[in-house]
């Protein structure tokens, strides 16, 4: 039984952990380089210096004594998100979407008092980061949904991910988050994963809980109508982000904003396999092809390759 | 890929070196490869005595050499008033001398010796054959003899078989001729030096437990062509049966003595059985460069390193389980460390501690966490309700007559405090559901560890190989370079197999 699953996946180029590991993440990402990924504020003033569009920065908290004057200061912001500027696997995150009359909500949902500050205290004190060392916690804006996205967007923001080898789209799909995982793109939470055609952004096929899906559980909206608009312009910028890190082997995450378009939310020097999943396709193929390709082009150019490499007959 | 070349060269570099010099070890040192092995050591004593005439005294005593079968562990010497030489020309010997003796004297030497299936012996010198000087009546005898075997045999060792034959038989006029004038073993030796052939009388002790006032028993030594082929005179057997010791093997007296009479040496053993690794490890430690080993060290320092060489071992357990098999752990060496605890403890009581500790610990560190406190400050309070639980337990199993739940103690606290910690946020950002497959890894991994490093195998072969390090430093790399997928992947992707 081993066998033959092993030889199926093998036949179907789905990379491994242990081949992610060492033929990928060690061989093409330079550990010196990895820093300017796994902290978000590096992330983002690198992203500034290159033009690429990130969403805005309200507020950094850096000592614990700047936790207690924050829920002041954030109740005039709209909403905001939270996040620990070295936390991974989307831990540690808090989204506010409402602060009408001083209360923090999160969805409806309203928070207890002072969660906020906890939160911000936590990731201090290195709560979400690896190997427990002291961090800072990074509020940003809230991104306003693009509206030809929200019937599937299930209460959140469609979080696009795009697998960057050597600087070529590699795969893409996007995160739609569900009641099942509590508005969260996070996909073992229950968040719903969407391949992504590389030609053209549109849906290949949807899986939720290892399950192929069709539409989406919450609002029944079929994915053959998804399609991620300004597909070239959000290739280009996921290539982008190959010459600003230089890491070869990079999980670009994108979020498209109502006014701003892409905006690039963090990167990843190990992104995970699940996109395999979500495309019912594996990496090896393409990764083997872009292999073969030169070092060089400019990073339009390298998407447009693989828009023309990679095309999928969508949904 | 180009640079894999190296690689695998360290890596059967490490191989060949760690198994290699385990073999060595093994071979050459006799140190045992099972564990409990029991090896037969043989206390054998000599006791010269002789009469001094009143002057100065060289008693000169040969001494066993390195030879198959035995392992020489330890020798002493006792003589009141000798001084003592070991002298090595064309043997080794055992030099007692004193200015003044007078009357009956005993010196005595003994000697510790190992039963050694693998001990070899050093390179021989042959025995080239001299001219026999024969008086004449025996000359024609000798003659007739040696033709008659050499008629009926086809080489050097079917010759000396034929001849010690004939004298067994013991009928022919020519050999009771012959043996009136000399010694069975003397006369062998003769007669195939006449016929070309190298031999020497050499002197050998049969070894039986218990025995007291045995003497030595002469062995023909015949220097064949292609080796040394050892013989008894007496029933023309071939070969040296496991419990001969020979003792005098370079053809000269066994005793001589100046300036004393009636000298004679008797020989009693005794045998007793001691457990191989400590017999190799007591006699044998720094032996030589090559021979530096943990042995060496204070016993204290030794036991530390016999767990610490267990941690590889373990450690090999989680790479395994990690990268064949790819079991999630909560910590990735922390299953190690519990492993260790439990071999101090029981397997059984072990499990229930820990899961006693982290699950009373998990419900305290939910109360903790409403507590609204800075992470280190957290830890610490979990740390100091992790002993708190160990003492309650403690207190309550001692109570109920449950000495085992005492060595609750011997796990790592701070590793418990910070594994609860860690679950605790598990619980909090992922659910209950990943507690328990982290959980359940850990402690998986760390039964597998502790099965592992408990088996007397492993601990046996650590211990006294070392260098096996080095075998498990080529096998680590290899698995780190492993890019196939892990065993749990193949059902994580299970939906890319079908359809």
């Amino acid at each position: 039984m081993f066998r033959k699953r092993w030889r199926r996946l093998a036949a179907r180029g789905v990379v491994g952990m242990n081949r992610r590991n060492i033929r990928y993440v060690g061989a093409y990402n330079d550990r010196r380089l990895y820093p300017l990924v796994d902290d978000k504020r590096r992330t983002k003033e690198l992203a500034a210096e290159h033009g690429v569009a990130t969403p805005p920065l309200l507020a950094t908290v850096e000592t614990q004594f700047q936790v207690r004057g924050l829920s002041r200061f954030l109740a005039r912001q709209s909403g905001f998100a939270m996040k620990p500027a070295r936390g991974s696997g989307g831990k540690g995150i808090l989204v506010v979407t409402d602060t009408a009359d001083g209360t923090f909500r999160q969805g409806g949902e309203a928070l207890a008092t002072g969660e906020v500050e906890r939160h911000a205290s936590n990731i201090l004190s290195g709560l979400y980061s690896l190997g427990g060392a002291p961090d800072v916690a990074v509020v940003e804006g809230l991104v306003a949904c693009d509206p030809l996205l929200a019937d599937w967007s299930g209460g959140g923001v469609p979080d696009i991910r795009v697998v960057v080898f050597r600087g070529y789209p590699v795969m893409a799909m996007v995160r739609l988050g569900t009641r099942a995982s509590g508005g969260k793109a996070n996909l073992h939470q229950g968040a719903v994963g969407v391949g992504l055609d590389l030609a053209t952004g549109r849906a290949v096929q949807g899986v939720q809980f290892d399950r192929p899906c069709h539409a989406h559980p919450d609002s029944g909206a079929h994915f053959g109508e998804l399609a991620v608009p300004g597909w070239e312009a959000l290739l280009a910028e996921a290539a982008a982000c190959y010459d600003m890190t230089g890491l070869g082997y990079l999980g670009v995450d994108l979020v498209l904003d109502r006014d701003r378009g892409p905006l690039l939310l963090e990167l990843n020097a190990r992104p995970g396999l699940a996109i395999q999943m979500t495309n019912g396709e594996g990496l090896k193929p393409r990764l083997d092809r872009v292999e073969a390709e030169p070092a060089g082009r400019p990073a339009a150019e390298r998407a447009e390759w693989s828009q023309a490499a990679f095309p999928r007959a969508p949904l | 890929m180009a640079h894999r070349g190296p690689f695998f060269f360290v890596v059967a570099l490490l191989l060949i070196a760690g198994l290699g010099a385990m073999a060595w070890r093994a071979l050459e040192l006799g140190v045992p490869l099972k564990p409990g092995e029991q090896r037969a050591i043989w206390e054998v004593e000599a006791q010269v005595r002789f009469t001094a005439i009143g002057g100065p005294v060289r008693a000169s005593l040969a001494l066993p050499e390195q030879q198959a079968g035995f392992r020489r562990i330890s020798e002493h010497t006792a003589s009141s008033g000798y001084g003592l030489d070991r002298t090595g020309e064309g043997g080794r010997r055992a030099l007692w001398t004193v200015r003044e003796a007078r009357g009956e004297q005993h010196l005595y030497y003994s000697v510790q010796l190992m039963a050694a299936p693998g001990a070899v012996d050093p390179p021989r010198e042959p025995v080239e054959a001299e001219p026999v000087l024969w008086e004449p009546p025996n000359e024609e005898a000798a003659r007739a003899i040696v033709e008659r075997a050499r008629a009926r045999s086809a080489d050097a060792v079917s010759l000396a078989r034929r001849l010690i034959a004939t004298f067994s038989e013991g009928s022919g006029e020519s050999e009771r001729l012959l043996e009136t004038s000399y010694s069975r073993p003397e006369l062998l030796v003769r007669l195939l030096a006449d016929a070309g052939i190298g031999a020497r009388v050499v002197h050998a002790l049969r070894l039986e437990d218990g025995r007291r006032r045995q003497s030595l028993e002469p062995w023909l030594e015949v220097h064949a062509a292609d080796g040394v082929v050892l013989f008894n005179p007496a029933s023309g057997a071939r070969g040296r049966p496991d419990n001969l010791l020979l003792w005098e093997r370079s053809g000269e007296a066994v005793l001589t003595v100046e300036g004393g009479e009636n000298s004679r040496v008797h020989f009693s053993m005794l045998r007793h059985r001691e457990p191989a690794a400590q017999a190799v490890r007591s006699h044998l430690g720094g032996q030589g460069l090559l021979d530096l080993t943990i042995h060496t060290l204070p016993l204290e320092e030794q036991s530390l390193f016999k767990t610490l060489l267990l941690i590889p071992v373990g450690a090999l357990v989680v790479v395994l389980l990690r990268i064949l098999v790819g079991i999630r752990t909560s910590g990735t060496f922390m299953p190690v460390l519990i492993a260790l605890a439990f071999m101090r403890m029981s397997l059984t009581t072990g499990l229930i501690a820990f899961t006693l500790v982290v699950a009373t610990g998990l419900l305290i560190r939910g109360w903790l966490s409403r507590l609204n406190l800075l992470l280190v400050a957290r830890v610490s309070a979990v740390i100091i309700t992790v002993i708190a639980i160990m003492a309650v337990f403690s207190v309550l199993a001692w109570e109920l007559g449950l000495n085992q739940a005492m060595t609750i103690t011997f796990f790592p606290i701070i590793i418990l405090a910070w594994t609860i910690e860690r679950m605790s946020v598990l619980w909090e950002e992922e659910g209950g559901h990943e507690v328990l497959i982290q959980g359940g890894g850990s402690l998986l991994t760390a039964v597998l560890a502790y099965l592992a490093m408990d088996n007397p195998w492993v601990r046996h072969l650590t211990f006294n190989f070392p260098e096996l390090q080095l075998a498990l430093l080529a096998l680590i790399l290899l698995l780190g370079s492993y890019t196939g997928y892990r065993l749990l992947e193949l059902r994580r992707f299970r939906p890319m197999t079908e359809d």
